[in-house]
């Protein structure tokens, strides 16, 4: 590496946080995204317009002269710090980070436009565990129209275009209208999945699939250790405030050392969390050293965020384990996060290739 | 302003009126001291030019490829890392008049005199004494875990001077000569076979009161300035990726295909990633340092790099299978400077234990953690309003 890469947050990326966090705190209270995951609309579109419109937040990834904000990956990675934070059932990682970079990738101007603009929200069509470079499946390109099934397309039930790569090798922009989208009973509900099926869609190719799809998914896994770190920050936050509350045996529990060094365990994750995933935006944003800093962030940041919302359930013991008390969300987003491109031993084996840890 | 350009060119000035080449190298690191460019960010006249301590790269560098001779701080850590930031902050004019320029040449060792038999997590209740005669203190008792005791010419002591109040207000803090014939040290040996550590016997040294550091009784508070110090100085050394005991590990695997197994491959990666987070860990708190934000990560970074050094070493072992079995020198020496990742896969095993009990073991460091990060309440502490002399021990 020639530079040291910035792990810190520079003033304006924590004036970012302060106004997402604001407006996460109008729309999307607890008991609100609980109500919500139960509904015929599980996405919060009202709070996806004030991101997206209000706050041009669907464009930072997107240069200006292409419609959108010229911001980089460190401040879409605050964004979705927040967004975990709050379990936002929004769809920032899907639309304006995976979508938007596999468009970046096909220089499709017209889509990018839109879909920055937040006028438009966009889904890539590979299932939510694919890996970066892993086997995804494809859709039969047949006298210019598309035939298949695709499952566990995360966010597409509030897709507007779908990005479906084809066995052509092409990636193809279908208008939602033209696919059937059926929502599948998901275990995170806040990041609901759906199968898409297209008999004769019309689709416009954008280009070649393998390294829009490739670069779509690296920044996919990259970004995603910044809402995982949200997640874990939020676990740790709050079971630390309940703790501090909560009496039993006539004192605080949070006094008991057993569990004091549970939390102090958890912190020491929780930091190191931060710098693994800050290295990751960084690295994604400067274009040095993204392929190891992306897999050390995710071969971290899934065992720590599910840690985390583990030992939230367990350190709130009953009223963790109600329906009512928002630490399930957490469970549900870190465990789904845990698989989401590409599970940490998924990274692991990417790893033993960069840095030269051969397999036996 | 004192800002890089400035330090480059004071840096030129001194290697022109010093060429390392024809310069005798106490001469050169005496120059340097009185150039304030032994420590950029400690005052004018004490070695340094009230420079941002981020700066002292440039000097270094400067020096580095100029040839010139360091210090060699493995062989001063106690001094550099604990002593030094002490002594400026709570020493007299005179003290750090005395004391600071031959600490920071290497001229005179520093070794610290804490720890002792009956005072090691519970370091407050400490019993080694010291009582005033005239213009002395009068100090008996025992400490131990003193590296360096054996070639150094000073120590940093705690002693206490009142036993009638409770524990952490009796307590004074003292520069010892090591040279008293009241001190006498015996090698402490430990289970890598080696003594890098003594045990001290202090019977009847006589300190001046011109060598008290801080004011009598508040000893205590002194000693958490070179307490933060260690801790610092244990978690967080700058490495690059693979700098530290993963370094090893990750060689012999590269080296050595036919010790590879599938159960050792997923369990070294995933040691190999927990070390480079720690790395980044610590990189970005030396960041916030630097920026004038210095967050609370510091606490954590010993608690890593222990666990972490206790892991990687342990599968290095289990790695070399028969050679595993084998050790390469139960020999008794007395080593000047520890390295934890020197010598072999055996002996960085057991030095490695060692690394969650010094400077503060991690169970008292998630104390810590819990208690000041966190704000979670404090352990009881029953023995808060007592004397110390009418403690349970």
């Amino acid at each position: 590496m020639s530079t040291q890469p910035d792990l810190l947050y520079s003033e304006e990326e924590e004036a970012l946080r302060a106004a997402v966090r604001d407006l996460l705190a109008d729309h999307c209270a607890a008991a609100g995204v609980i109500a919500r995951t139960e509904s015929d609309a599980p996405h919060d579109l009202a709070a996806w317009k004030a991101l997206a419109d209000g706050m041009g937040l669907a464009g930072l990834l997107v240069p200006e002269a292409q419609g959108g904000q010229g911001a980089t990956h460190r401040e879409a990675a605050v964004v979705l710090e927040e967004l975990g934070r709050a379990v936002a059932p929004v769809p920032y990682l899907t639309s304006a980070v995976v979508a938007t970079e596999a468009l970046l990738e096909c220089s499709a101007d017209g889509l990018l436009a839109e879909l920055a603009s937040g006028r438009r929200i966009g889904a890539l069509a590979v299932a939510l565990n694919v890996a970066p470079g892993g086997a995804h499946r494809t859709v039969r390109h047949e006298d210019g129209a598309l035939y298949g099934e695709l499952t566990g397309i995360a966010d597409a039930a509030v897709a507007d275009v779908l990005l479906v790569p084809a066995d052509d090798g092409g990636l193809y922009a279908v208008d939602a209208e033209a696919a059937t989208v059926t929502p599948q009973v998901s275990f995170d509900l806040t990041r609901p999945l759906a199968t898409v099926t297209l008999d004769g869609a019309a689709g416009r190719r954008l280009g070649d699939a393998e390294p829009a799809v490739r670069r779509a998914l690296r920044a996919g896994a990259g970004l995603l250790a910044s809402e995982q770190l949200g997640v874990a920050d939020w676990a740790l936050t709050e079971t630390v405030r309940y703790l501090k509350e909560r009496t039993q045996f006539n004192r605080p529990v949070g006094g008991f050392q057993a569990l004091k060094h549970r939390l102090a365990q958890l912190w020491l994750e929780v930091v190191s969390l931060r710098a693994a995933a800050r290295n990751a935006a960084d690295a994604l944003a400067t274009g040095e050293d993204i392929d190891v800093a992306v897999a050390v962030a995710q071969a971290y940041a899934a065992p720590v965020a599910v840690h985390a919302a583990e030992e939230a359930v367990q350190l709130h013991a009953g009223i963790g384990m109600t329906w009512e008390h928002p630490a399930h969300l957490y469970l549900k987003r870190a465990k789904a996060d845990s698989i989401a491109c590409g599970t940490a031993g998924a990274h692991r084996t990417t790893l033993a290739e960069l840095v030269d840890l051969q397999a036996p | 302003m004192m800002d890089a350009a400035e330090l480059k060119r004071r840096t030129a000035q001194l290697l022109a009126a010093h060429p390392p080449a024809t310069t005798d190298r106490q001469t050169f690191l005496r120059a340097r001291f009185d150039a304030g460019l032994a420590w950029v960010h400690y005052p004018d006249g004490l070695g340094g030019l009230g420079a941002p301590r981020s700066l002292q790269v440039v000097v270094d560098a400067a020096l580095e490829a100029a040839g010139a001779p360091d210090n060699d701080p493995r062989r001063i850590g106690i001094g550099l890392g604990m002593a030094a930031p002490t002594i400026l902050r709570y020493g007299t004019e005179e003290q750090k008049q005395r004391y600071l320029r031959p600490l920071w040449t290497g001229e005179e060792v520093w070794c610290q005199l804490f720890s002792e038999p009956g005072a090691g997590s519970d370091l407050a209740a400490l019993g080694t004494r010291a009582v005033k005669e005239g213009d002395d203190w009068v100090v008996n008792g025992q400490k131990v875990w003193t590296s360096s005791a054996h070639v150094a010419r000073w120590a940093i002591l705690i002693a206490r001077t009142d036993p009638d109040v409770p524990k952490h207000q009796g307590i004074t803090y003292f520069i010892c000569d090591m040279t008293d014939p009241g001190i006498e040290v015996r090698p402490l040996r430990q289970i890598t076979g080696e003594a890098e550590f003594n045990e001290v016997f202090i019977t009847g040294v006589r300190i001046p009161d011109s060598r008290r550091l801080g004011e009598v009784g508040d000893g205590w508070r002194v000693a958490q300035t070179t307490l933060n110090n260690e801790r610092v100085a244990i978690g967080g050394m700058r490495l690059p990726r693979e700098g530290g005991m993963i370094g090893p590990v990750s060689k012999t695997w590269r080296e050595r295909p036919e010790l590879r197994t599938h159960d050792l491959h997923q369990r070294l990666l995933k040691l190999w990633v927990e070390a480079e987070v720690a790395r980044l860990t610590g990189e970005r708190l030396r960041q916030q340092l630097v920026a004038g934000q210095p967050g609370p990560e510091g606490a954590g970074m010993k608690l890593a790099f222990a666990r972490l050094n206790q892991e990687i070493s342990g599968l290095e072992v289990e790695l070399r299978g028969e050679e595993g079995l084998l050790y390469d020198d139960w020999t008794m020496r007395r080593p000047e400077f520890v390295d934890f990742t020197g010598r072999e896969a055996g002996y960085r095993y057991l030095r490695s234990k060692g690394n969650s009990i010094e400077g503060g073991t991690s169970e008292v460091l998630l104390n810590i953690v819990a208690e000041r990060v966190l704000g979670l309440p404090a352990e009881p502490r029953t023995d808060k309003d007592v004397a110390w002399k009418d403690l349970a021990r």
